[in-house]
């Protein structure tokens, strides 16, 4: 076969790449030399990418250091919080004679809350598919930005404008929304049942309100650019998993978060106009309330119905992130490209007829569980294609133990273990004892939390030198993954064992029930733990902002070796991503170690009697 | 100070991080960026071996530590009927699912090691295997298969309400911030009709409405053991006053969600009372030691057992402390507790809520009441009235027309009342001598003339009723008592509401 050498990609661009008239129009940057059009009111997808991830790590440490304060009120509910006081202030309640400090209950609730509600939305939907998207939906399928850059930049703006209402309902007197972050009325919806459903409830939703904005104006471009900015070549069967990940995840957002938005103004409606849409039969406060007819059931629907779907925009562009890095590190194709791609609209079909799987303890009629339960066990079959995939891509590979990859190979591990206790709540009769105990809780933090963590890590190692011109630090990259990944299992893995003892969620303080109060010691541990494993994502921010100004330089502009389009542009790309032509594309992205060349990069041309590698 | 040393070690990990950073990038410059590479290489690939058998042996040794704190293992069997059958279908899965988790471990980590990179490795270059693929589509498939129809045999069967006809008892648990109310039915074993705008506070918590006999006789318990028998078929109707709660039984597995305005159930059956199950406990060791650590010499843990009953679904800042302790005694010892119960109505509101205050408290029937109970009065002399006791009652036997009623002040009969007189037509049609004399009577309450001539009339109603089915007039008289003939207490509303009454007298057969 024609053993091709290496050709920097400018060289092969500019030969036999496509001229869009971009280079007598533009001259690069020349619109965005200003500060604040630069860095602030960008409408570089590049920029925009990098403000999605540096808020959502801003709000990734909020969330994180609130669980460990709950954490610490669980694991040693009589210790002295009084050093808290100078943060937390009146919600450490000191008494009077002993002058110990303790966490209100009340703020317990709202650190609960916002913890959830911040790393779901905030962190893991903004700041995962947000920046990824962002960052590689263009580079990816060669084009020079998003559809619209400035709906692009609405979309961060109103993002950013959602954090600053989130965040001011922190310092509310009656602190934030304290409800859980599901927010059932009718605790949600009546502020005498909850001093956080007050102004920190209207808050909540207003918050939340903008960030469906924000989420629907980046979703209609991603899935705009997706499919008409594809440069030349650039079929839809040649494009790397990530954007079909976040295609994908895009349509899911599009559908899904609307019906969110409805529920959210019915709420309004039953909180300051009077209806009656989730509200009935209620005596409170010593008086019965007007409100008669209504269902608090129909919320959860309407919830569910976004909350479903939503973690599969959460997890979907991490299994893509997943499958690209697995394949470039492992020197390997992805196994199975198009059971992948199918896969991944089978998990995203499903994801919409499976939400009451949420609400078998609900009041639902009980027939109905039928259907989702099965519909949310057969999820369990496209998933487990999709592991067995990522495995089989391993097999027979050159493998590199870099941080992304171990990140990578992280993420596989925690999908596996938190997707296979999946298969236990799915089902309806096993999911009596254990819902809404601790077993839920250590199965989607697992499989949707510290995977789609773990799915982010992979994606910053891997293009942060995309990013910023640097590498991250590996040596510290790598005490990052190994003590994150031993510190979860430790913190989540016991957490099993409570929920199969019956221990609730959403306790307080275990000290009231026998049944619940054998397992002080193991708190214990899970809160230790916890603290280490925040510590070492401390570690992670240090190295990440170290990184950007003193990393080590990136001296080539393909440093992983990588088919695909992004690592084609210069090693600091300008808005417009190339400088001259447009690559055109002539292969898929995971001809690795075809016909015993190392890779074969996309832009690379078909060589005379050449097969196409996904044939 | 705690503060700055808190800060003071941020900064440290801060700056050992740096220094790591640095160190690390220097020593790999000294050394040669490949070789490096290749150590890191290697030692992230042995490591990921080591971690994986770590962890493996981790869960492993774990799930065997915490073997007697887990419900449906050791001693904590299910207490109740439908248990096992979840259990058995959890551990199922745990068998598919643990075979799965250790493979793919296995693999995932052992080719990580076996395809670390070397140079001059060659790669496979494997896009995709049919066969494979099909192999691992089909088989989850098939698996998933079985768990749905495992799972949704025992859901159908957990869920199932109680049939028509089947001996239960039915309880009813009401939540509320931050406790649980439980009504127990009383001797007619019904629970009577409640609605939220009855409700008033410290006078009618439950706003239980007592227009409805079958209130009359409920139990309510706000605090202290909640008492069950063994054996007996539960109904229990969950609900809830103001925001979500969730009737939580560890035990038992009993979970469902408690909602203001949409009543939902739970059907079980207990199958061992707490001292059986304590003596369960007692054979294991983790249950041998001081229910109280700072108590050496106090009861064990096994002796103070007891079945909790818990929230379940976030309801402020209380939901941690809904607790109640379910005692389950022998059917013996059940019928014995019972009996020193005593009802809330005539307890608590009759003769001591002011008659017409409360709407609930009124004379009217709802009109949803059309099952037949037995009201545990002593005071009621008639026989209990049926179709069997019309067809064997004796010339002369009197019988008690309970669910015949009138509005109020008026000959006119409620809709409700043509049930039982269609079984008086009946009997009449079958027995085609029998002649009979219905009697009309009131309360003490008013003008005795009035009373009388409205007990008249409304005796002269029901004969209008019957003869409209076709009975000929001649076999029936009417008669008008008003207050003359009372059969119970006139002082008291319950007797009152006794005495107004429509009697029918066999006078001849």
């Amino acid at each position: 076969m024609a053993n091709l050498t290496y050709q920097d990609p400018e060289i092969v661009i500019e030969k036999s790449g496509w001229n869009d008239g971009f280079h007598d129009e533009h001259h690069g940057d020349k619109y965005q030399s200003g500060f604040i059009s630069h860095y602030v009111f960008s409408t570089d997808h590049k920029m925009i990418s990098k403000q999605f991830l540096i808020t959502g790590m801003i709000w990734a440490l909020i969330g994180a250091a609130m669980s460990i304060v709950f954490r610490l009120q669980l694991g040693f509910p009589e210790a002295d919080l009084i050093w808290l006081k100078p943060i937390l202030g009146k919600w450490i309640v000191v008494n009077a004679d002993t002058d110990i400090g303790k966490l209100s209950p009340d703020f317990y609730y709202a650190l609960v809350t916002m913890h959830g509600t911040i790393i779901v939305f905030f962190v893991l939907t903004a700041g995962l598919s947000g920046t990824f998207s962002n960052l590689l939906i263009p580079l990816q399928i060669g084009a020079r930005d998003m559809a619209s850059g400035f709906m692009n930049m609405l979309s961060y703006w109103f993002f950013f404008l959602s954090s600053v209402v989130m965040f001011y309902s922190l310092f509310l007197n009656t602190g934030p929304f304290a409800g859980g972050w599901t927010a059932y009325p009718p605790l949600s919806a009546l502020p005498q049942a909850s001093m956080g459903s007050g102004a920190g409830m209207t808050l909540w939703i207003v918050s939340l309100t903008l960030f469906v904005v924000s989420i629907l104006l980046g979703g209609i471009n991603y899935i705009t650019t997706v499919l008409n900015l594809r440069t030349k070549g650039m079929t839809m069967w040649r494009m790397p998993l990530t954007i079909w990940a976040f295609l994908v995840t895009a349509i899911i957002g599009l559908l899904s978060f609307p019906v969110l938005a409805s529920a959210f103004f019915l709420m309004m409606f039953d909180r300051g106009l009077g209806t009656s849409f989730y509200l009935s039969d209620i005596f409170i406060g010593g008086k019965a309330l007007e409100h008669v007819g209504g269902s608090p059931v129909l919320y959860q629907h309407l919830f569910w119905f976004l909350g479903h779907p939503e973690v599969y925009i959460i997890i979907l562009p991490a299994m893509g992130i997943v499958s690209e890095v697995l394949s470039v590190h492992a020197r390997k194709p992805v196994f199975g490209y198009r059971a992948m791609v199918y896969s991944i609209l089978a998990i995203a079909f499903l994801s919409f007829i499976v939400w009451a799987h949420h609400m078998f303890m609900s009041g639902v009629n009980p027939f109905i569980s039928n259907f989702f339960v099965l519909f949310t066990l057969i999820i369990a079959v496209p998933s487990a294609v999709k592991v067995f995939n990522w495995i089989a891509t391993l097999y027979g590979g050159n493998i590199r133990f870099n941080s992304a990859m171990l990140f990578a190979m992280g993420f596989v591990s925690m999908f596996i273990s938190g997707g296979l206790t999946g298969v236990f709540l799915g089902n309806s009769a096993i999911d009596i004892p254990l819902h809404d105990t601790y077993f839920i809780v250590a199965h989607f933090h697992i499989v949707m939390g510290i995977a789609a963590f773990f799915g982010m890590f992979a994606g910053i190692y891997n293009w942060f030198p995309k990013m910023y011109g640097r590498f991250l630090n590996e040596t510290l990259g790598k005490i990052h993954f190994w003590g994150t990944i031993i510190g979860a299992y430790a913190i989540f893995w016991p957490m099993h064992y409570l929920g199969l003892a019956g221990v609730p969620r959403r306790y307080y303080s275990f000290t009231t029930f026998d049944a619940f109060k054998d397992f002080a010691d193991t708190n214990k541990f899970i809160t230790v733990a916890a603290i280490v494993v925040f510590a070492l994502q401390v570690l992670f921010v240090v190295n990440f902002f170290w990184s950007i100004w003193k990393g080590k330089k990136m001296t080539t502009k393909n440093p992983w070796e990588a088919n695909t389009l992004e690592w084609t542009t210069p090693i600091k790309a300008g808005h417009g991503n190339w400088v001259g032509n447009l690559p055109v594309v002539h292969r898929w992205s995971y001809d690795y170690g075809k016909d015993g060349v190392d890779f074969k990069p996309q832009i690379e041309p078909m060589a005379a009697g050449e097969t196409a590698g996904d044939h | 100070m705690t503060t700055l040393i808190v800060l003071a070690s941020i900064v440290l990990l801060i700056i050992v991080a740096i220094q790591i950073g640095k160190i690390s990038e220097l020593s790999s410059k000294i050394r040669g960026e490949e070789a490096s590479k290749t150590d890191s290489n290697d030692f992230n690939a042995i490591f990921g071996v080591v971690f994986m058998a770590s962890f493996l042996i981790f869960c492993f040794a774990t799930a065997w530590y915490y073997r007697n704190y887990l419900l449906g293992y050791g001693p904590l069997q299910s207490a109740s009927a439908h248990g096992p059958g979840i259990h058995r279908l959890f551990n199922v899965t745990l068998f598919f699912t643990v075979i799965v988790f250790v493979l793919t471990h296995i693999a995932l980590y052992w080719f990580g090691y076996k395809y670390r990179e070397q140079k001059g490795r060659k790669v496979l270059f494997i896009p995709h295997d049919n066969k494979l693929e099909v192999i691992w589509t089909a088989v989850p498939a098939v698996v998933m298969c079985g768990l749905v129809v495992g799972g949704l045999w025992v859901w159908n069967d957990v869920m199932a309400d109680v049939k028509e006809g089947e001996d239960f008892m039915e309880i009813e648990a009401t939540a509320h911030q931050f406790a649980w109310d439980i009504r127990y039915p009383g001797p007619d074993n019904a629970l009577g009709t409640k609605y939220f705008r009855n409700i008033v506070p410290g006078t009618n918590d439950l706003g239980i409405d007592f227009n409805d006999p079958k209130s009359l006789d409920d139990v309510i318990s706000s605090s202290g053991d909640i008492v069950l028998p063994k054996g007996k078929k539960l109904r229990v109707r969950i609900t809830s006053k103001d925001v979500l709660h969730n009737f939580y039984l560890p035990h038992f597995q009993v979970k469902m969600d408690a909602i203001p305005g949409l009543p939902t159930y739970w059907v079980l059956t207990p199958t061992k009372t707490t001292e059986e199950y304590r003596q369960e406990l007692k054979k294991y060791k983790e249950y041998q030691v001081p229910a109280n650590a700072d108590e050496p010499n106090g009861p064990k843990k096994w002796e103070v057992f007891n079945f909790e009953l818990a929230c379940a679904e976030l309801c402020g800042n209380g939901h941690f402390s809904m607790r109640r302790v379910i005692k389950i005694v022998s059917n013996e010892e059940y019928q014995k507790w019972a009996l020193t119960q005593k009802a809330f109505f005539p307890d608590n509101i009759d003769g001591k809520v002011e008659i017409g205050k409360y709407p609930w408290y009124g004379s009217k029937v709802n009109k949803e009441v059309t099952t037949i109970p037995s009201i545990p009065l002593k005071s009621v002399q008639s026989i209990e009235f049926s179709s069997d006791a019309l067809t064997n009652a004796k010339v002369g036997e009197v019988l008690n027309l309970k669910h015949v009623n009138f509005a109020t002040g008026k000959a006119v009969l409620t809709p409700e009342s043509t049930i039982e007189l269609d079984i008086v037509v009946n009997a009449m049609v079958k027995n085609t001598g029998m002649t009979v004399e219905v009697d009309g009577h009131t309360d003490n309450v008013g003008n005795e003339d009035k009373n009388k001539s409205l007990s008249q009339a409304r005796a002269k109603a029901v004969l209008d009723y019957v003869s409209s089915k076709g009975i000929d007039m001649k076999r029936m008289t009417a008669m008008g008592y008003g207050s003359a003939a009372p059969i119970a207490d006139n002082n008291t509303e319950i007797g009152r509401r006794t005495n107004r009454r429509t009697e029918f007298k066999i006078v001849k057969k």
